[in-house]
């Protein structure tokens, strides 16, 4: 293995960090110096080498300490993963997908072997070999989804396909900004979206829907989203709000640096071949503000689209501590054009 | 749009009108897993024309070695079906897309009634082996016009068992939509796939009946038709196309070099929807996908099976 995988912490005393090669490939979200929602959909396609697109999955020097953060997660609360009866054929779709995936891309930390039905997986970084019967939960250990999910960085929501709608049925979710799991699953595309403000109006969603029910076997796509996290938490869910929520009203102009990271979330949506259902994978990277300015036009940008961001966004992103984070940018915005 | 690059490994003559094709992938490989209702889109080349054709995928999900469809030849059609059946030969090499579904069934479903007409009983065959594969509770009711028209009768026989129930027309025997739907029990799906004066016959029966719509489904591919040549101006591209008698508006386009989207070019899925800018004449809308209200509003066409009688239409693409 050439890879070198950081010791680090998403919790407690937060030792996370970006080493200076994973600040550079950083997937940096803002085109233009103003931000607004729309439809940035493009297909998933492999990208330039050493970027976080080169592969369809991305494993990155964080990946053990993230595969660590999220066992601790679902001990505390094992409703973190939830599927409904009906999705097991995805889940077997999404087993296959990422460890097709992992194996291709990284042979030289995963390899998967099939003889027939009969599959062994090998997991390096993370010391797994198992032995199992692909379409038979009874020889996982865990359910299929659950088993590859804490072995893959992000995210991963799986939407059932049917009454020309997306339905969220199973879901292993670990570091979600904001959103609850057990409340939001077996909802449908509209409800799950319905508390994002402005995009609705623009009818964004409406667009999106159509689009994803078309969405083809072959032909992943991706987007790109953002908010904000007060230190390297992982782990900002709703059931936690009491241990990062208060975070928030901490933030000064001598700690701006260190504790406020951008998340940058590269969502990817497959559509899986058995269950006719899709993958929507939610891959968060972290860069604290001192990290982020020392790439000096993403200082200047990050500070003007932070300084026009539409003040519904602003609270539905809850950024409360936007004027502190401004002003401490400001320093590196000279006002001269950003292109 | 991914392609697949194939190459045909078997042919075999079913009835007088209905051929089945094999596929194998060109490299060897297995070919992509799908779920029971795909449908792929082959890409023939006849005369130096694309003609693109959507037809069922009839093999199993379990094994991908090769893909199955079947073809019944259209006389009066544009010449896809009679190119397939008079030109394509075991080694043909052909371009497919990945599998696509519009005709999944609900996993919510607790029990699946599928009613086949003729060659509409492709997109069965593999919905069946999911059905089978998850123990679910279904009937299959096949009708066809005489017993020389049984295409895979054995087939299902063999993998329905009791649940398959046959209809010869030429014996007088009809499906009774009516018994059929009636005491079923809470929360089954009624899937119907063939001609349209029986797909039709079964939604008004199960809505007379009182079926939820969310629990009617069917699949009805309409093949693009012959008609009067017209010119379609593509005002985004900024170029004049001439569409001729049997090429449909798509394939036009795309003869044109221009980059159309589209999955089932068959008027079902929406895909390639295109706004009219305007029309100097009507549009002759052959699409399942547009409302009535949208059809009659004339700013909207499905260019995969839809044409234009008129001088010059102006689209947005």
């Amino acid at each position: 293995m050439n890879k070198k995988f950081k010791k680090e912490t998403f919790r407690d005393d937060y030792t996370f960090s970006n080493s200076a090669e994973a600040v550079k490939r950083f997937p940096f979200p803002f085109p233009e110096d103003e931000y607004m929602y729309s439809v940035n959909i493009e297909p998933h396609v492999k990208s330039a080498v050493g970027s976080v697109t080169e592969f369809v999955i991305d494993v990155d020097e964080h990946y053990v300490a993230e595969c660590e953060d999220k066992r601790i997660t679902l001990a505390k609360d094992p409703e973190r993963y939830l599927s409904l009866p009906h999705m097991m054929d995805a889940q077997w779709d999404i087993l296959e997908l990422i460890m097709d995936s992992m194996s291709n891309d990284y042979a030289d930390m995963f390899s998967l072997t099939k003889e027939g039905n009969n599959w062994t997986w090998t997991n390096k970084p993370l010391d797994i070999s198992d032995q199992f019967v692909f379409g038979d939960a009874t020889t996982l250990p865990m359910e299929p989804l659950e088993y590859i999910g804490r072995q893959v960085q992000g995210d991963w929501v799986v939407l059932d396909q049917r009454d020309n709608n997306l339905f969220a049925d199973a879901a292993i979710v670990t570091s979600q900004a904001d959103w609850s799991l057990a409340i939001d699953l077996g909802m449908s595309y509209e409800e799950w979206h319905g508390p994002v403000p402005i995009a609705n109006q623009l009818g964004v969603f409406d667009r999106a829907l159509k689009y994803l029910l078309n969405l083809q076997l072959g032909s992943p796509v991706r987007r790109l989203n953002w908010t904000m996290t007060i230190n390297p938490r992982l782990d900002t869910s709703p059931e936690t709000y009491p241990l990062w929520g208060p975070d928030r009203l901490n933030v000064t102009p001598e700690n701006v640096g260190g504790k406020v990271h951008l998340r940058v979330e590269l969502q990817t949506l497959f559509r899986l071949p058995r269950s006719n259902g899709i993958v929507f994978g939610i891959r968060g990277y972290l860069i604290s503000m001192d990290e982020l300015v020392t790439n000096p036009f993403w200082a200047k940008r990050f500070h003007r689209v932070l300084k026009g961001l539409h003040p519904e966004l602003a609270e539905y992103k809850g950024l409360s501590f936007k004027d502190v984070l401004v002003d401490w940018l400001s320093k590196y915005d000279d006002g001269t054009p950003s292109e | 749009m991914s392609h697949l690059n194939v190459k045909v490994s078997d042919i075999e003559q079913i009835t007088e009108y209905v051929k089945h094709f094999t596929f194998v992938s060109e490299d060897g490989e297995n070919l992509p897993s799908f779920s029971g209702g795909s449908h792929i889109v082959l890409a023939l080349n006849i005369n130096g024309r694309i003609h693109r054709n959507p037809y069922s995928l009839m093999s199993s999900p379990l094994h991908t070695e090769s893909y199955g469809v079947s073809v019944r030849k259209e006389e009066m059609s544009r010449g896809g079906s009679v190119f397939m059946h008079e030109k394509i030969e075991v080694g043909s090499r052909l371009q497919i897309t990945y599998p696509v579904n519009l005709f999944s069934l609900s996993k919510l479903g607790h029990k699946s009634i599928l009613i086949a007409g003729g060659i509409g009983i492709t997109p069965f065959l593999s919905q069946i082996v999911d059905l089978n594969r998850t123990q679910s509770d279904y009937e299959l009711h096949y009708a066809y016009r005489s017993p020389e028209h049984a295409a895979f009768r054995e087939k299902i026989q063999d993998m329905s068992g009791d649940r398959s129930h046959f209809y010869v027309a030429s014996d007088g025997q009809i499906m009774d939509f009516h018994t059929l739907l009636s005491e079923q029990p809470l929360g089954t799906h009624v899937y119907a796939c063939g001609p349209e004066p029986m797909v039709n016959a079964m939604i008004a029966a199960a809505r007379e009946l009182g079926w939820p719509e969310k629990h009617i489904h069917n699949e009805q591919f309409t093949a693009p038709q012959i008609g009067d040549s017209f010119k379609v101006k593509l005002a985004i591209s900024n170029i004049e196309i001439k569409v001729p008698s049997e090429m449909s508006m798509l394939e036009a386009i795309e003869e044109a070099g221009i980059d159309a989207p589209y999955l089932c070019r068959g008027g079902a899925c929406g895909r390639c929807e295109l706004e009219v800018v305007s029309c100097d004449g009507s549009i002759i809308h052959h699409d399942n996908y547009l409302t009535d209200a949208e059809k009659t509003g004339g700013k909207k066409i499905m260019p995969c099976v839809s044409r234009a009688k008129c001088q010059n239409i102006l689209v947005n693409l």
